[in-house]
């Protein structure tokens, strides 16, 4: 592949309730630790539910101390700033230098402002994005992605697009949403949620749980000194074109992304498939038929919706990050809730953690209106 | 890149191609050029409009050309309008949340019902921006082209105010 321009992984970071880095974020999770919990009369809301939640008093403070110059930013804001300026002390690129653009993932954004004021401005989402890129002094039109549960992946996708076509030298990549009365009460009303724990994979498994998390990756062109860096080796978004709420019941639009990066990724490179693995009936029944398609039965799967729960607009970036990590490791992560093979094609899903020494993985994510998409990395020099 | 068709849809009237076609609203709009989806009535006002932008510039293509290209969408309200309608039915009195108006508050929905209709399996992606601004626009087509196997994109602008303020611009725009 002499010649062919090489985007990689600069940096990253996970905001949490697990941590407030990547390394303390993953700690967590390979020691097993999951912050869901039952939640009572949070938010205004009637029903209790099951989620994983900032402490706001705690995060807020912290914010406060943290971050100056900050005071007019929301706590939505605030999180994506304090994510990407975690994420810039580990390099040294500098936000805001001419080459650089920022692209937000988020679903909903400052949603949570309409309760008071229906006009509020903030709530358009390039107008957050635009706060975000300020605070670091970047004057380019940040990039903003709205494309429901996918969002995450679909960003970075957005990320590698900019770099190959030189329209930037550098992406900062952050993805960010906040539970509200306006989200929980959604998933509520489609009977989605969980009122445990969630069970990705599992026979017993009724729905998912709803978390929060800011994070961020930094994407820039590699160069000769990066030989060990995170390579991007593919990607794929695609539709079913079957329903606006509801996975394709053959799995359609995620088997044609997995088609595609299986096009350019080896499936004997593959340490693991990160699923999307929300713990709803129809999402990992409709993902087990899409890697039985692709002819992934017997690469080993790992889903983290057990440990954050669905984390919207940052799932993807988390959930690339941690599959990073892992890899990094030598390790595929256990699938937290999961017992019993409770899906049509047996994929490989484990509730302990496993051994690899395979050092690429797909990220793959499914949502609202149809959408899928998913990403592949490879370690640098690996391949 | 090459664009191959382009409709401009506002309140006031239609333009297929230059050519102004109909100078009625959206519900009129749909009976005069479609008819034969009821769906269209669930929708929202920001999916009916792109459902029937959508219309007007794939009704002479084929399944098969349909079947592998892509949507890529932009505008600056999001599912604001939508957002405002849910928020309204979550008051302490009057909590009434509803799954079929929650799906709406999600702007990439009137990509998956322009998916739907047309049976296109590609690429389906929706961006904010502040303005219609066709240089951005253009820019992220090329992108999107570039690593993506669609030899078609349905692309531009659609925002919805209210009935009296929205607008529709779409292209339909070819890999060479």
């Amino acid at each position: 592949m002499e010649g062919v321009m090489k985007i990689c992984k600069i940096a990253d970071n996970i905001v949490s309730p697990l941590g407030f880095t990547t390394a303390e974020n993953y700690n967590n999770v390979a020691a097993g630790v999951s912050r869901l919990g039952t939640v009572e009369g949070v938010f205004d809301l009637p029903e209790p539910f099951c989620a994983s939640l900032f402490n706001r008093e705690e995060v807020t403070a912290l914010l406060d101390r943290e971050l100056t110059g900050a005071e007019a930013l929301t706590l939505f804001e605030k999180l994506c700033v304090y994510s990407v300026r975690l994420a810039l002390e580990n390099c040294d690129v500098n936000p805001a230098d001419k080459g650089v653009i920022f692209i937000l993932s988020t679903t909903k954004g400052n949603v949570d402002l309409l309760e008071e004021n229906p006009t509020d401005a903030r709530c358009y989402l390039s107008y957050s994005a635009r706060r975000i890129a300020e605070y670091f002094g970047n004057t380019n039109t940040p990039v903003v992605v709205s494309n429901a549960c996918i969002s995450g992946v679909c960003a970075q996708i957005a990320g590698v697009r900019e770099l190959l076509s030189g329209d930037c030298t550098c992406a900062i990549v952050v993805g960010c949403d906040l539970l509200s009365k306006f989200i929980v009460s959604g998933f509520q009303s489609f009977k989605a949620l969980s009122p445990e724990p969630c069970k990705p994979f599992d026979r017993d498994r009724v729905g998912l749980n709803l978390g929060e998390a800011a994070a961020t990756i930094i994407l820039g062109v590699a160069d000769a000194t990066d030989a060990q860096s995170w390579e991007y080796a593919g990607s794929s978004i695609h539709n079913d074109a079957n329903h606006i709420s509801g996975p394709s019941r053959t799995g359609e639009g995620a088997y044609r992304v997995l088609f595609d990066i299986l096009a350019v990724v080896d499936r004997d490179e593959l340490g693991f498939v990160s699923v999307h693995g929300t713990s709803t009936p129809y999402n990992d029944e409709m993902e087990s038929i899409a890697m039985h398609r692709a002819g992934l039965d017997d690469v080993p799967v790992t889903g983290l919706k057990g440990y954050y729960g669905h984390t919207l607009g940052a799932a993807g970036i988390v959930e690339t990050i941690l599959s990073m990590q892992a890899a990094d490791h030598g390790t595929v992560l256990a699938t937290k809730g999961y017992e019993n093979c409770g899906t049509s094609y047996g994929v490989s899903v484990s509730p302990v953690e496993r051994n690899t020494d395979r050092k690429a993985f797909i990220k793959i994510l499914s949502g609202f209106g149809g959408s899928n998409a998913g990403i592949a990395y490879r370690k640098g020099g690996e391949a | 890149m090459k664009e191959l068709k382009r409709v401009i849809i506002t309140p006031q009237e239609t333009v297929l191609n230059g050519e102004c076609i109909s100078r009625s609203g959206l519900t009129p709009l749909y009976r005069e050029f479609c008819g034969d989806y009821p769906k269209f009535f669930k929708m929202d006002s920001l999916c009916k409009l792109g459902f029937m932008g959508a219309e007007l510039l794939l009704n002479d293509i084929s399944l098969e050309e349909k079947s592998d290209m892509a949507i890529v969408l932009f505008n600056r309200n999001g599912s604001l309008i939508t957002d405002r309608n849910y928020q309204g039915t979550l008051g302490d009195d009057n909590y009434f949340p509803s799954p079929a108006l929650f799906v709406y508050t999600l702007a990439n929905i009137v990509t998956g019902e322009i998916a739907i209709r047309h049976k296109i399996y590609g690429e389906t992606s929706f961006y904010l921006l502040d303005t219609p601004d066709w240089v951005e626009i253009e820019r992220t087509v090329r992108n999107t082209f570039c690593t993506s196997s669609a030899s078609l994109i349905l692309a531009g602008w659609v925002d919805y105010e209210t009935a009296e303020d929205y607008l529709a611009d779409l292209r339909l725009i070819s890999r060479d």
